[in-house]
Order: C-alpha cells, then sequence, then structure tokens
C-alpha cells in the first residue's frame, strides 16, 4: 500500500513538470489529460471515490472541449 | 522586463518559497495521522442522524450546504460571463453549419451511447447520496449526453435539442430552487438550509431528509451551465466546417 | 513517505507558477493556471488521510470502521467542477484576446492605453 502511494505521487509529480514544459498545443491537451488521468488514480489510492468521480468526468468532457475549441479559434483566425 | 529577466527573478522568488514551504510542512502532522475532531465525529454521527450512506454527499448538501449554494452561484456567473464575452460581439448572423459525420461507425457509436449516457447521468445524479456520485458530477454527464448528438452526428439537431431560452430557465431554476427549499426552513421556523422533511433508511433512495431535492437542484443547474458553456463555444464562427464545393 | 504528499503539493504549486512564467502561449497559460490548482486538492486530501482507513460511504459496510476525513472531500468535489467553468471563461477572454489584437502571446498583449 506505501509502495502503491509513493509510486502514484512520483508520477504525479513526473506528470506536473511535464504539462508545465510542453509547448506544443495539441500535445499539451493530450499531456493535460494524461495528467488528470494520473490525479484520479492518487484520488482514489487516497480513499477518495466522490472527488477521483468528479475530476474524472471533469477531465474528459470539460477540459479537452473548451481547450481544443479555443486552439481551433487561434488557429483559424492567423 | 525581458525574458530572461522575468525567469531569473522567479527563480529566486521560487528559491525563498519553497525554503517556507518546506518549513512549514515539517510543523504538520504526519500523513495519516488525523487529529481534527471534525471528521472522525461526522463519521460516526450523520449515517444515524441524516440516513445517508455517502457521508461526503451529507455534509456537501446538509452540514455545509451554504458553500454549495456559494459554488454554485460562482458557476452562473461564470456561464453568464462567458455568454457575455463570447455573444454580443459576433460579427455577423451564424452562418448555416453544414458539418455533418460522413462515417457510419461514429454516427452509431453517437447513437448507442448519447442514450446510454443519459440514463448513466441520471443513475449517478439519483444515486449521489446512497454511494459515490451526486449532483455535481451527474450534471456534467448528462451535460456529455446532449454533446453526444453533436459529436456523432450534426450541429442542427444538437441546436434544436438545447434551444437557449429553456436551457437558460433550466439553469435559473436549478440555482433558484436551491435557494427556495432553504428558504423554505425558514418558513417553518427554523435556519436558513436546516434539513426539513423526514428522514427514511439510510441506504434506500428515500433517505436523508432534503438532500435528494437539493442533489437534484444542483444537478439540473450544473447540466444547464455546462450545456450553456459548450453551446457559447461551439458557436464560435470557426468551428463551422464549410463544405467542399463539389466541382457540378 | 510521512511527509511525501505534502512535498508533492509544494513540487506542484512551483512548477504551476513556473509554467505560467514561461509560456509562450495563452491557452498554456491556463493549463498551467489549472495545474496550479490542482496543488490544492492534493494538499486538501492528504491532510484528511487517515492511515488504514476507507472511504467514507458506509453502504455496505458497518459503521464505525475507520475512515478518511468526508469533510475535506466535500470541498474538494465542488471545487474542481467550478475550475473548470472558470478555465472556460479565462479562455473566452484568450479568444477576445485574439479578435482584438491578433495575438494570443502573452509577451505582446500589453494593456490597452487610452
Amino acid at each position: 500500500m506505501v509502495a502503491l502511494q509513493a509510486t502514484i505521487m512520483t508520477l504525479v509529480a513526473i506528470g506536473a513538470l511535464a504539462v508545465a514544459l510542453t509547448n506544443d498545443l495539441v500535445r499539451l491537451v493530450i499531456v493535460s489529460s494524461a495528467y488528470t488521468l494520473l490525479l484520479v488514480i492518487l484520488f482514489v489510492v487516497l480513499q477518495a471515490p466522490d472527488v477521483a468521480l468528479s475530476m474524472l468526468v471533469v477531465g474528459t468532457i470539460g477540459y479537452p472541449l473548451v481547450l481544443f475549441v479555443a486552439i481551433r479559434r487561434d488557429r483559424a483566425d492567423e | 522586463m525581458s525574458r530572461r529577466a522575468r525567469l531569473a527573478l522567479f527563480g529566486l522568488a521560487a528559491a525563498g518559497l519553497a525554503a517556507l514551504l518546506l518549513w512549514s510542512i515539517t510543523g504538520l502532522p504526519k500523513f495519516g495521522d488525523y487529529h481534527g475532531a471534525y471528521g472522525k465525529i461526522l463519521n460516526k454521527a450523520a449515517p444515524k442522524e441524516r440516513q445517508t450512506s455517502n457521508v461526503v454527499a451529507a455534509v456537501v448538501f446538509d452540514y455545509r450546504g451554504f458553500d454549495t449554494m456559494g459554488e454554485e452561484f460562482i458557476l452562473f456567473g461564470a456561464v453568464m460571463g462567458v455568454a457575455m464575452l463570447l455573444r454580443a460581439p459576433r460579427e455577423d448572423e451564424a452562418p448555416v453549419p453544414v458539418d455533418s459525420v460522413r462515417s457510419d461507425a461514429v454516427r452509431a457509436f453517437g447513437v448507442s451511447f448519447s442514450g446510454a449516457t443519459l440514463v448513466l447521468g441520471l443513475w449517478i445524479v439519483a444515486h449521489g447520496y446512497v454511494t459515490p456520485g451526486g449532483g455535481f458530477q451527474g450534471g456534467v454527464i448528462l451535460a456529455a449526453a446532449f454533446l453526444l448528438v453533436w459529436l456523432a452526428g450534426s450541429y442542427r439537431p444538437y441546436r434544436q435539442l438545447t434551444p437557449v431560452p429553456i436551457v437558460d430557465f433550466a439553469e435559473g431554476t436549478g440555482a433558484g430552487a436551491y435557494v427556495v427549499i432553504g428558504l423554505s426552513a425558514l418558513l417553518v421556523g427554523d435556519a436558513f438550509l436546516h434539513n426539513l422533511l423526514p428522514y427514511g433508511v439510510a441506504g434506500k433512495l428515500a433517505s436523508g431528509g432534503s438532500i435528494p431535492l437539493l442533489n437534484w437542484a444542483s444537478g439540473l443547474e450544473v447540466t444547464a451551465a455546462f450545456v450553456l458553456l459548450f453551446n457559447e463555444f461551439l458557436s464560435e464562427r470557426a468551428i463551422m466546417i464549410e463544405p467542399k464545393r463539389r466541382p457540378s | 513517505m510521512s511527509y511525501l504528499p505534502f512535498v508533492l503539493a509544494a513540487w506542484i504549486f512551483i512548477v504551476g507558477i513556473f509554467g505560467i512564467v514561461r509560456s509562450r502561449h495563452y491557452i498554456h497559460l491556463v493549463v498551467c493556471l489549472s495545474l496550479t490548482q490542482s496543488s490544492t486538492y492534493v494538499l486538501l486530501l492528504s491532510i484528511g488521510y487517515v492511515k488504514h482507513g476507507g472511504a467514507p460511504i458506509f453502504k455496505d459496510v458497518p459503521q464505525g470502521t475507520r475512515a478518511v476525513d468526508p469533510v475535506v472531500q466535500a470541498l474538494t468535489l465542488t471545487d474542481i467542477v467550478v475550475s473548470v467553468t472558470v478555465a472556460a471563461l479565462v479562455l473566452a477572454l484568450a479568444i477576445q484576446a485574439k479578435k482584438n489584437a491578433k495575438t494570443m502571446n502573452p509577451d505582446e498583449l500589453r494593456p490597452v492605453r487610452g
């Protein structure tokens, strides 16, 4: 149990750094979705199913849509 | 300020902040050593008092119901802000949207999963105070059920399913119903948002007093807010796909 | 291990602000802002954790078994849903900035004068 917690926390730390360092926009959406998935697993390991469900739903439905629309709007006006 | 100067300044400030944070962490209790009394008392008392098996839902809608009302109005205000920003200066009327998905597999997926997502969202909202779930999570899933009509179909049926006056009205009703349920406790002489209705038996759907009503009100409001948000974003002119002209 | 989650929360916070400082595009800035916000979720949930505790749901579990703190979970779960709406608001601001100033680079977006 302790090993599982330590592993997922290290992965979350690496994921956060990856999100901050990504420059390309479409790649950023994918990396941030992967980071959201890692956070969901962390919340489940910390025994918080409501919070994990909330983050999962928002990270699948909310974020990618608004980000892609903003990216499309940015590119269409070039 | 040039980029290098900004990054150097940030480096200094981050070092100071990191030092302060690490010093403050040593003052916290160890991970797993929970000293607070509030959580322990709630875990013992809430299933018996409010007859809900999901203690987090009891905290969200009953013990800290006032905070949830504030969060709902943040949602309301933010969606109003998006509508104001993106609706007014649209240069011309939205062109006739002609994007339709041509792949049969995607269409079949959309048709079958839209209904399934709707049922899943209603189930998660309904059982929010029995198992993990609730108005917030289920509301977003319900909005996704409408969104699948756009994703796997075309734009026009999506707009016909979600006309703006009805969605606006639904959002206002959800937010207002929460406040009205809270105010109705004042009529009886209790405090605002006091739990009025009879508690049932924990684990069944008819339990928790006024928690189910608040649950459904917040679910309705979150659904309508997200549908409105998606409407505003998807109406942006750059999203409409023009068809390639066929040489006739 | 006994302080790892708190160090993780501090790390995510500082990395998020680093992302904001070095970003060249408004959309990247918004994503890093929500990354910074996620550090508070990690901190809150780690404070409420009880060793060998289960989830605070007592459907099939007898009442009285050890469970983690439900109050911090309640605070976090409404916060997550609200944060995506606020991020959408800031992205709408970015779309408007693109219409007016024709750029989405934070370095070139100066405050409007006059």
